[in-house]
């Protein structure tokens, strides 16, 4: 809610009518079919996520020693049962939810840590940027997963380390995105009229330079969030991410294909999953991208 | 031209010694010591098992004497493996990597490139979507979805391939790994290659020769190709790195003698002198390659070497 009067608040509202950036990319992306196909199939991913399990008869680990390599809608088993006897559906929600918390909550950490870092160092410039940019490219152009591994290694599968070291890696393409448009924004009037009016640098990076990089952000964000979901997924397929009994999408694909010859289906339905949710981001991001893009405005 | 190299190399040293150093302290701190997963050992056992690996001196004379050995080549003994040196491995394992990542390579530029061109040629017909629906979808099935399917259709169920191993290489043995490693690739390459073909025919010199009465397959062939596909040669650091983490997937699901089932073994047995070596040498490795392609852009670029 506005705060004010009223004739104030239609004033800015009105304002913000006039204004139709956003308005004008919402309407581009709803256009878009597969945009909006994906947000469709995304968003039924997420409820399936949070409140699948409730609908579930099973628990996510609950062994059944009688319900072994049940096949799917046999046993009061939809998607069928693995070779502990747990049902694949449960385990599929809780490995689904697993996956996309991990991408959400890692995305976050590269969000924090890049736009920080991109934003101050396009701000600030000179010397400063130059010494920020520089360690950005020495990290770029070292093997990331590789080292994923060595401190999944070195200190143990634990699903925080996970978060934080995935997160770690993918602020740096942030970095380099949030810095290019700083740059552009730094020379816009408005921020000359910010610091006219004696606001700190601080105050004109997160207050007036930040809000206007959310369209560029907004993209990377939606096409970083399928990467980090193929990082970790990489890892448990591997056997250094998620540790049983618990489950992510990478697990459940690992534990198919070492079981596909007698239960095709612990495959095929995590497989499916895993790349229907990843073409779901995919299809969003572009979509956004194209809809935010400046040179089609 | 120098130049060009003296800077990169002046950003890749640095890199690599970071590389190296980090490795090196990740590793240090460990909690726990690396033997702790056999069976108990007895203080002054354990005591003589680190003084052998040299893991009873000072933290910095380790770095040093680490850093010493790398620079000669030397990463140390495995410490699962008795006997055998961190090098030792390398040397047994390489080949099938390198073999499995250069035919995938190849094939994924063959197969990349040509769908690329075809798909600009086409623009917005049903060629091109297609080609890009391909793209996509070889952007968004990681290697790790595409090998158990493929093998579980044409190895266990049409029975047209054999399921795993390697047999020194023979052709039916490398279908399969070679085609999931490839995949992402002729995905990225297409759309890289597609790109720049309609920029390029855009572009005047284009219309010059077109005026000039050229025939089509000579324009596009002589004149617009070599342009399209120069981005192509800076995506070589990225294809590699992207194969190296590929091949981890490929050959533990094919179950192929190569450097990358290695690295995945020595990492879940925490062999942590084999890991850290396997490190430095893939990041050495992608160094190597982003140089290549660097110096590789400039040679065929004469735009980047003016600059």
């Amino acid at each position: 809610m506005i705060p004010g009067s009223p004739s104030r608040r239609a004033l800015i509202e009105n304002a913000v009518k006039g204004r139709s950036l956003w308005d004008d990319a919402r309407r581009r992306l709803l256009r878009n079919k597969a945009a909006v196909t994906g947000m469709i199939v995304l968003a039924l991913m997420v409820a399936l996520a949070i409140v699948g399990p409730f609908f579930v008869s099973f628990n996510y680990d609950t062994v059944t020693k009688t319900d072994v390599w049940m096949k799917p809608l046999t046993g009061g088993h939809l998607l069928g049962a693995d070779s502990l006897g747990r049902d694949l559906l449960a385990r599929l929600l809780a490995g689904l939810g697993v996956s996309l918390a991990i991408g959400v909550v890692a995305t976050s950490v590269s969000l924090v840590i890049g736009v920080a870092w991109g934003a101050v160092a396009g701000y600030v410039g000179g010397r400063i940027d130059e010494i920020m940019m520089r360690i950005v490219d020495t990290l770029y152009s070292l093997p990331f997963i590789f080292f994923v591994i060595l401190l999944m290694v070195t200190f143990g599968r634990n699903i925080f380390l996970i978060f934080l070291a995935i997160g770690a890696v993918e602020w740096l393409t942030m970095s380099r995105i949030v810095r290019g448009q700083t740059l552009s924004l730094k020379s816009k009037e408005f921020i000359e009229a910010a610091r006219a009016a004696g606001l700190s640098s601080g105050q004109i990076i997160f207050r007036h330079i930040v809000p206007n990089l959310l369209g560029p952000v907004v993209v990377y964000v939606t096409l970083t969030i399928p990467a980090v979901i193929i990082a970790e997924s990489f890892l448990s397929f591997l056997g250094l991410g998620v540790q049983p009994p618990m489950a992510s999408l990478g697990t459940l694909i690992a534990i198919g294909a070492q079981d596909m010859e007698l239960a095709p289906w612990l495959l095929v339905f995590p497989s499916v999953t895993m790349v229907v949710t990843l073409m779901a981001f995919n299809f969003i991001g572009d979509g956004l991208r194209d809809a935010l893009d400046p040179k089609d405005r | 031209m120098l130049r060009l190299l003296f800077r990169r190399l002046l950003v890749a040293i640095p890199t690599l010694f970071l590389v190296i150093t980090i490795a090196f302290f990740m590793m240090r701190a460990a909690p726990g010591s690396p033997f702790v997963n056999e069976r108990q050992l007895s203080p002054e056992v354990e005591k003589a098992v680190m003084a052998e690996f040299g893991m009873d001196r000072p933290l910095v004379e380790q770095y040093v004497n680490y850093l010493k050995g790398v620079a000669v080549g030397d990463f140390g003994p495995s410490l699962k493996y008795r006997g055998r040196t961190v090098v030792d491995i390398l040397k047994e394992n390489y080949k099938v990597s390198l073999k499995l990542g250069l035919s995938s390579i190849l094939l994924a530029a063959l197969i990349g490139v040509s769908l690329g061109i075809i798909a600009a040629l086409r623009q917005n017909r049903m060629a091109d979507y297609l080609t890009m629906a391909v793209a996509i979808l070889g952007v968004c099935i990681p290697t790790f979805v595409t090998a158990p399917l493929l093998v579980l259709a044409f190895a266990s169920r049409l029975g047209w391939l054999p399921t795993a191993g390697w047999n020194d290489g023979a052709l039916l043995n490398m279908v399969l790994p070679v085609t999931v490693l490839a995949l992402p690739q002729i995905a990225i390459i297409s759309r890289l290659t597609r790109a720049g073909m309609i920029e390029v025919l855009r572009s005047n010199y284009i219309r010059t020769a077109r005026a000039k009465g050229l025939p089509e397959s000579l324009i596009v062939r002589k004149h617009a190709l070599r342009a399209a596909i120069l981005p192509l040669v800076s995506y070589l650091g990225p294809a590699c790195a992207g194969l190296l983490t590929g091949s981890l997937v490929v050959e533990k699901i094919f179950n192929l003698p190569g450097l990358g089932k290695f690295f995945v073994m020595s990492a879940l047995q925490r062999d942590y002198t084999v890991v850290m070596g396997m490190v430095i040498v893939y990041a050495l490795l992608i160094l190597a390659l982003n140089l290549i392609a660097d110096m590789l852009y400039a040679a065929l670029d004469p735009r980047v070497r003016l600059s």
